[in-house]
């Protein structure tokens, strides 16, 4: 058996919880997923303006804490938080642990950025549309399977740095590589693949993104553990979380996050194989820990995905509050004069009344007047300085607009899309390269 | 008589792209075949008529008695280009909830 934790769920995820997992787990594996669909995108850009970055920009503060521990407690560290430069990352790594007296081996798995093999004129997954027609490109990653990550495992590396890899393909690696189970073993790849789509997303299995008072109770909401599976040489595996840690593993948890940004869940693709999530069992053994088992796959597919970024103008944004009587009257004039104000400089504008009708497009015909409504507006442009205008008129409604209006923000962000392609398999060459540290004799731990 | 989804059942939503995927638990497992006889695509389809554009696919997944429902054409263009404050349109599960069904 071996015992496998996801300490991040996201880019942005919770820092402390790796710590705890990481000291108090008993984990043979540590897996952080930060790697989000634009973010490489937005990593690459940032690699294009300084070569030395590309990596996840929390690398730093989310590992430093982690090197002392692992380091002592023996756990392996796989994470894809080498973005659009898992290289830089892995020195970086390696530099934190010279600098903590840690004696530490980092791999890092390239061969996800396939810039160079695509062309302009390749049609589009979305929309058969050539990559073009979309605008600049500025990245192109496939999504790796488990197969990448082995030879680091094989190399003795403590911590795995990787760019982009399929999220569950991080937790199929280690059970591949510790129960040496062949990927033409496709049940068992199917339920490796389950307990990584189960811990993914951190949190979410425990109760994140799940609560909702007095329907779906989690106690000690507060102090939300992260995951852990404990999973047998036969693919079959344990969900559960640290004693004492707050949140909530139950079916209806873990039911909610198997069929998560599930598409068809007859057939979950991966680059490993494609799984049936429609023969999973579950079964609560005990509060907050759950059997997984009885997955079954069918032969990976033949291309890897690929996740192509482009660039896709700017977006400019302003916001305006109205209270009282009438609140919503006075967003919405104020909603017609911008309309009519920029109609001539954006195309397609978004008008919405947040407080009523924003988030779902639709209020299902609940008709009570809100007491108070913030106006959003939000419009695309092809240079900042034109996307800037959205804002600008926002704001020029505190002398030129309905009575009331307060608290104006404004935004302009540059706006980077994403489209996808597929890739044959035998044009992907993935390889490690490794970095050890050298720390300072004295400080040696 | 009719009630609310809400109090049946509950949900989770997810996207790839400008597809949005709903799944739709019941609480008490015994509700399943009565989620599969009421919340049809179509009648998903109708609900949503002023979020999703395009067609609806429903998968049953009795092992654990659960449906989920794909949805095309949902998201104003997708996570990375919408215009919209819910890009990713991780509110809309409890836009499935707020539809009513017939219980005897």
């Amino acid at each position: 058996m071996i015992r496998i934790g996801s300490g991040a769920g996201f880019s942005g995820d919770r820092l402390e919880a790796a710590v705890l997992l990481a000291e108090n787990g008993n984990l043979d594996y540590l897996v952080l997923e930060c790697l989000a669909e634009r973010t490489i995108a937005l990593a690459q850009k940032q690699k294009l303006n300084n070569p030395e970055l590309g990596y996840d920009c929390l690398l730093e503060k989310r590992i430093e804490p982690l090197l002392p521990i692992i380091s002592k407690n023996k756990v392996r560290l796989i994470s894809n938080m080498g973005a659009a430069n898992p290289v830089r990352a892995a020195e970086k790594v390696v530099e934190m642990a010279n600098a903590l007296g840690i004696s530490i081996k980092v791999a890092a798995v390239i061969g996800d950025d396939v810039m160079a093999h695509i062309h302009a004129e390749e049609r589009s997954l979305e929309g058969n549309l050539p990559l073009s027609s979309y605008g600049q490109l500025i990245s192109a990653n496939a999504y790796l399977g488990a197969e990448a990550i082995l030879p680091a495992l094989e190399s003795g590396a403590d911590i795995i740095i990787t760019g982009r890899v399929a999220d569950p393909s991080l937790f199929v690696a280690p059970m591949v590589h510790h129960f040496g189970w062949s990927f033409d073993d496709v049940d068992r790849i199917a339920q490796g693949t389950v307990i990584g789509h189960l811990l993914e997303c951190g949190a979410q299995v425990c109760g994140g993104y799940f609560a909702d008072p007095g329907k779906k109770d989690v106690p000690d909401f507060a102090h939300l553990g992260f995951p852990f599976a404990d999973v047998n040489s036969d693919g079959s595996a344990v969900i559960s979380k640290l004693e004492g840690s707050g949140g909530l593993i139950s079916l209806s948890t873990v039911k909610e996050q198997l069929l998560y940004e599930v598409i068809n869940p007859h057939e979950y693709i991966t680059p490993d194989v494609v799984a049936d999530f429609t023969t999973v069992g579950l079964k609560e053994n005990a509060p907050n820990n759950i059997a997984v088992f009885g997955c079954k796959g069918k032969s990976k597919p033949i291309a890897y995905k690929v996740s192509v970024g482009y660039r896709a103008g700017f977006q400019g944004e302003g916001e305006i509050s109205y209270a009282g009587s009438n609140a919503l009257g006075r967003a919405m004039l104020a909603g017609d004069v911008l309309q009519e104000r920029l109609k001539g400089e954006f195309k397609d504008l978004r008008i919405d009344y947040i407080g009523s009708t924003s988030v779902h497009r639709t209020n299902f015909g609940v008709s009570e007047e809100p007491y108070e409504i913030r106006l959003r507006v939000a419009g695309k442009a092809d240079t900042p300085t034109k996307a800037v205008r959205v804002g600008e008129e926002v704001e020029a409604l505190y002398t030129n607009g309905p009575a009331g209006g307060g608290g104006v923000r404004k935004y302009t962000n540059e706006v980077v899309g994403i489209v996808s392609i597929l890739i044959p398999r035998r044009k992907i060459n993935s390889a490690i390269i490794l970095r050890e540290s050298v720390p300072d004799e004295k400080k040696v731990i | 008589m009719k009630k609310k989804l809400y109090d049946l059942a509950h949900s989770r939503a997810g996207d790839k792209g400008n597809t949005l995927i709903l799944s739709l638990i019941p609480y008490d497992e015994q509700d399943y075949n009565l989620l599969c006889e009421q919340v049809t695509a179509e009648k998903v389809k109708e609900h949503l008529k002023e979020i999703v554009e395009g067609h609806i696919i429903r998968y049953e997944v009795p092992n654990i008695a659960a449906l989920q429902f794909t949805c095309h054409q949902a998201l104003l263009g997708g996570v990375t280009t919408s215009l919209s404050i819910d890009t990713h349109g991780k509110s809309l599960s409890f836009a499935l909830l707020e539809m009513e069904i017939d219980i005897d």
